[in-house]
């Protein structure tokens, strides 16, 4: 049987998905704990999924059965910055600005 | 003169080429009905001066097709409605969130290019659940979408594609498109009496729609008929050198196909599509449609989908992975909404925290939990060898039917609110239609009857992958024999 | 396959007061591959762009983008695996791994976790010295690279430039099987060598388009391995051999203080020489891989393979190989020539026709020292082969002495011209005339009278007196000649 997810995972997870807010809440969620239990519930409706015998069966990662198409190296894109940058937050001097990433 | 709004795709279509009535006319017509709409909250972006302009564009063409003897677009001058996954060029496009904020592509998707380049009209984007995650329309950041179908309360309309299906059965466009992860084509439109085809996986291009779970995800139609479900997906797919998994093959021929005969078919019955707690009206609905089938000289068959009991528990681990994955590129720093923090993580927390809403972030914390080193073997992995199970399970069915019938949802449309926060039991919406999502294949919801309280109930088809000819066949025949002509009490008017 | 059983040579122990240590170290490499377009966009690829100007909507990681495989850069992968001599795999697979950071726009990275397009292979080294060690390469993927971030525009902001966004990599993975810093750099220089011959990577390591990350563990020699720490983005031959020893004895003085080497990542500070540890991007890693759904798998044809197979070039051992036995040369003066592609093109034009030594001498001994002198990459060289081939042609015959080449060498160098019009212009032409060489000699001998005399008891006197014949003909006179004549003249 599968463990219950602990606080401590609803915390890991919610870091790694960058959705957890400083003070311990998920908006929309009220507090990280009810989530957790919410996040408990539903993984226990999935864990029927473990009486299905997969035994030497592969998985399925596509419907379509088909190799990678390759495309030819042509240059048919780029050369457009004002449009690459048109929905940015910040943008100058044909850079994106964004928060500091090193201290 | 007729009211324009009450014609279905097909006869709009003919009354423009007849010269009975311009697309300016008609494109009118549906402006004032989505004016008079705007209690059903279907629309997130309206675009109606833009509408007109192409209408009018839309009658030269047409008159000057005319001249030179030419043909008109599949679409030309038909106005229509846009689910608001589709990237449209210069048109503000958000999936339903927050995070997307003022985001205006500067692309159009492929699907929505194709239908502008066969005359497609576009009145507007259309409402639907946050990144089209959700069965009920309710979890979109514009408020949720009522259904045009009402009981004492107001009802959601299904989703994802809720906006979609509330327009066409509010006769406030001709058709919409509209796409299908899990069943968010044919659940709203069983929910609404209105037709929702999904194509084959593949068929229609994804580049320009915003992705949900990309191995899942296709696009499709809500319409008021069969027929017309088949003239828009016609106009809709085609190959796509731009998208990876763009299957390489012809659009069958689905608007004749709409009235081919099915007699000699073999039509497979599940037995697994009977569930617990299902409302008996549902089970005589199913009875009634197999009664219709054998009248229009199908053989019934029945067959057996083991693994159908597993197919959501299995959804609900890949669509949430891929999700989570899709979701990463949604931070703040090129586009879309940014909340400033104290430093960039928090800035990346701010934001992802404002701008998702309650289920996507469920949904990227399922996703993120089952992807997570010392899980994925357990989730994501053994989730997708159920995945292969039911895909079997259909391949088996195959060698003894050439399509299956179903219903399209367990239940009838619920009041808003009655679900939210109930997680699994909204999920169980998608019961049956999800099936067909996981294995790729064509599945349409033709409405069929009525329930006690008068609102309407859906049938499915599904059928072999690539073989829509023979689901517009059997939708074709269903819709004929079902003869549903009820209409919703047009209350908000 | 685990393959760390060779012990170091002993003169590549590291010594110490509780006796000896062996450092063992394996190399993740990534090449930037040498395509028109990116890995999976249609932008252009090319360095020194404006910011932002070389991206499509898909590096932008634009919603709804999806990324189609360029054909090129399968072609080049394999390409390079069968350079490594390498096991291409029929069906690989790309996987999404996931972080999340400014230039990156996707959220994830596109790369091949589990199924990579080329397996195990090996390549063969041979570091100044020492002897051939085979090395075994563990695998080759393809992968997208990251955008650029820039930190000094502005104090608390980042500026971010996505030229770089989706342009392939090719990470070439070895197993831990070098023993040394300089095992270690000819194992690059190796590489590079290969790279470029295939035309696969420029290797231009200071554009960084080829980095490496080095991983670096002790160990007692032949006895358990250690735990390794990961340096990353060592960018020059020189820096590897630095940050190769300096984390080794980094690694040993912990042991030997009784502490415990902790895996970690670790960055090369070349100024100072030293490794220090990076500040984690975020305290948890978790890449959460999983086979994009967005790309099917990636399959190839033998055809495809076979063809790529039959184009392939000359590689540098069979190239050197080829020196050695045509031409003649030393194995370690092949090793030299058949480093880089143009290098050895270069001496092929130069030993054409003439003596290979020579022209092997002069290029590894004149040409490089010139080159080196004045800071310039070989693909500089003011001095073509053929510029060269004139002048060793005048030494050949006769028309300037060795000597005097090197001078025309330099002008040629410095100020360009062809040998001829160097040695005309100055008046360098050798003088073979008898005549005149006589009277020199017989002028010598006049002003020399007492060393004359001594001579026959003292034949080194023969050598003052070339001295001052050739200082007399300022270096013009024929050496040859100027003996016999003197000789003749002495009696001896």
């Amino acid at each position: 049987m599968r463990d219950p997810i602990t606080m401590d995972t609803v915390r890991k997870i919610a870091r790694l998905s960058h959705l957890y807010e400083g003070d311990g809440s998920a908006p929309g969620h009220g507090r990280l704990d009810d989530l957790a239990s919410e996040l408990n519930s539903i993984m226990g409706w999935i864990e029927q999924l473990n009486e299905v015998d997969v035994e030497s069966v592969a998985p399925m990662t596509s419907t379509v059965d088909m190799d990678a198409p390759l495309r030819r190296d042509d240059i048919t894109d780029g050369g457009r910055r004002d449009v690459v940058l048109a929905n940015a937050p910040k943008a100058e001097g044909g850079f994106y600005v964004v928060p500091r990433s090193v201290k | 003169m007729t009211d324009l709004t009450q014609l279905t795709l097909e006869a709009a279509l003919e009354g423009m080429a007849a010269g009975d009535f311009t697309s300016g006319e008609i494109t009118e017509a549906h402006i004032r009905a989505c004016e008079r709409g705007r209690d059903l909250n279907a629309f997130i972006t309206a675009t109606f001066e833009q509408a007109l302009e192409q209408a009018k564009a839309s009658d030269a063409r047409r008159a000057s097709v005319k001249e030179s003897g030419g043909e008109a677009g599949k679409l030309e001058g038909a106005p229509l409605g846009v689910k608001d996954l589709f990237c449209t060029e210069g048109i503000k496009t958000t999936a339903a969130s927050r995070i997307l904020g003022n985001f205006t592509p500067p692309y159009e998707s492929t699907v929505t290019a194709n239908m502008k380049a066969e005359g497609m009209i576009m009145l507007g984007k259309l409402n639907m659940d946050e990144f089209a995650m959700g069965s009920s329309s309710e979890t979109s950041a514009y408020g949720s979408v009522v259904n045009p179908w009402k009981k004492h309360n107001r009802l959601v309309p299904g989703g994802s594609s809720g906006g979609s299906a509330a327009a066409v059965a509010a006769d406030m466009c001709l058709g919409a498109t509209a796409t299908d992860t899990g069943g968010s084509i044919r659940q709203p439109a069983g929910f609404t009496g209105t037709v929702g085809i999904k194509p084959t996986y593949g068929r229609c291009s994804r580049w320009g729609i915003i992705a949900f779970a990309s191995s899942l995800d296709q696009a499709g139609a809500i319409a008021k008929t069969v027929k017309d479900s088949a003239i828009l997906l016609d106009s809709m797919a085609g190959y796509d050198p731009k998208d990876s998994t763009s299957l390489n093959v012809d659009n069958g021929n689905w608007v004749d196909a709409c009235e081919t005969s099915v007699k000699g078919l073999r039509i497979g019955i599940p037995k697994e599509y009977t569930v617990d707690a299902m409302p008996t009206e549902i089970q005589s609905l199913w009875d009634q449609g197999i009664e219709w089938m054998k009248d229009a000289g199908v053989g019934i068959v029945p067959v057996s989908l083991p693994h159908t009991k597993y197919a959501l528990p299995a959804y609900y681990i890949i669509a949430p992975a891929e999700a989570s994955s899709n979701l990463a590129r949604y931070d703040g720093m090129r586009y879309g909404a940014r909340v400033e923090g104290e430093n960039l993580i928090d800035t990346y927390e701010r934001t992802r925290a404002y701008g998702f809403g309650a289920e996507v972030q469920r949904r990227i914390m399922i996703g993120t939990y089952v992807l997570s080193a010392g899980y994925y073997d357990a989730y994501y992995l053994h989730a997708q060898k159920v995945r292969t199970r039911i895909s079997e399970d259909f391949r088996n069915a195959w060698e003894v039917c050439d399509a299956l019938l179903t219903p399209t949802c367990p239940g009838a449309p619920f009041e808003i609110g009655r679900q939210l926060n109930d997680p699994v039991t909204m999920y169980l919406n998608d019961i049956f239609t999800v099936t067909a999502s996981l294995a790729g294949l064509p599945g349409i919801s033709v409405p069929a009857g009525l329930d006690q309280d008068g609102l309407p109930l859906g049938l499915q088809i599904i059928g072999r992958a690539l073989d829509e000819d023979t689901v517009f066949a059997c939708a074709g025949a269903l819709e004929q024999a079902a003869d549903f002509t009820a209409k919703p009490e047009k209350w908000w008017l | 396959m685990f393959t760390a059983e060779r012990v170091a040579d002993a003169k590549d122990l590291i010594r110490s007061d509780t006796g000896d240590w062996e450092v063992v170290i394996g190399m993740e490499v990534h090449a930037q591959v040498v395509s028109q377009s990116k890995l999976f966009s249609g932008a252009a690829t090319g360095f020194g762009a404006e910011p932002n100007s070389q991206v499509s909507l898909i590096d932008a990681g634009m919603p709804g983008m999806l990324p189609v495989v360029n054909e090129v850069c399968v072609e080049q992968a394999v390409r390079t695996g069968l350079g490594l001599n390498a096991r291409i795999n029929p069906v690989s697979r790309f996987d999404r791994k996931h972080y999340f950071y400014v230039d990156l726009p996707q959220g994830y990275q596109i790369s091949q976790y589990e199924h990579p397009i080329v397996g195990e292979g090996e390549i063969s080294i041979e570091p100044e010295g020492g002897q051939v060690i085979v090395v075994g390469i563990e695998r080759l993927h393809l992968e997208q690279d990251a955008g650029k971030s820039i930190h000094d525009l502005s104090p608390d902001e980042t500026y971010v430039d996505l030229n770089r966004s989706g342009v392939a990599l090719m990470e070439i993975v070895s197993k831990p099987d070098l023993r040394s810093p300089g095992e270690a750099s000819a194992y690059m220089e190796k590489l590079r060598a290969i790279l470029r011959a295939l035309g696969t990577c420029d290797g231009d390591m200071e554009k960084g388009n080829l980095r490496a990350d080095v991983n670096v563990s002790v160990r007692r020699p032949g006895g358990e391995l250690g735990t390794r720490c990961e340096i990353k983005n060592v960018n020059s031959m020189r820096f590897i051999r630095q940050a190769v020893n300096h984390e080794a004895r980094r690694q040993i003085s912990i042991i030997e203080a009784g502490g415990i080497v902790g895996q970690e990542t670790r960055l090369f500070d070349a100024n100072r020489g030293e490794t220090r540890s990076m500040r984690s991007k975020e305290e948890a890693h978790d890449y959460r891989y999983f086979p994009d759904p967005d790309l099917l798998p990636l399959k190839l044809e033998q055809s495809f393979v076979d063809k790529i197979r039959a184009g392939l070039p000359e590689l540098p051992d069979a190239r050197k190989a080829r020196f050695i036995r045509d031409y003649g040369i030393r194995a370690y003066d092949a090793d030299v020539l058949t480093v880089d592609r143009g290098v050895g093109d270069y001496f092929e034009v130069l030993a054409k026709g003439r003596d290979a030594k020579i022209a092997a001498n002069w290029m590894i001994g004149d040409l490089f020292g010139a080159l080196n002198r004045a800071g310039l990459d070989f693909s500089d060289s003011p001095v073509s082969a053929g510029a060269l081939g004139a002048l060793l042609d005048r030494i050949a015959d006769n028309t300037i002495s060795g000597k005097i080449a090197k001078t025309v060498f330099d002008k040629m160098f410095r100020s360009g011209g062809t040998a001829d019009e160097i040695i005309g212009r100055e008046g360098l032409k050798q003088v073979t005339d008898t005549a005149a060489i006589e009277k020199l000699v017989d002028d010598a001998i006049a002003a020399h009278p007492q060393q004359a005399q001594n001579v026959k008891n003292n034949p080194k006197i023969l050598g003052f007196f070339v001295g001052q014949v050739m200082k007399a003909s300022q270096g013009k006179a024929n050496p040859q000649a100027v003996n016999r004549v003197l000789r003749d003249r002495l009696e001896l």
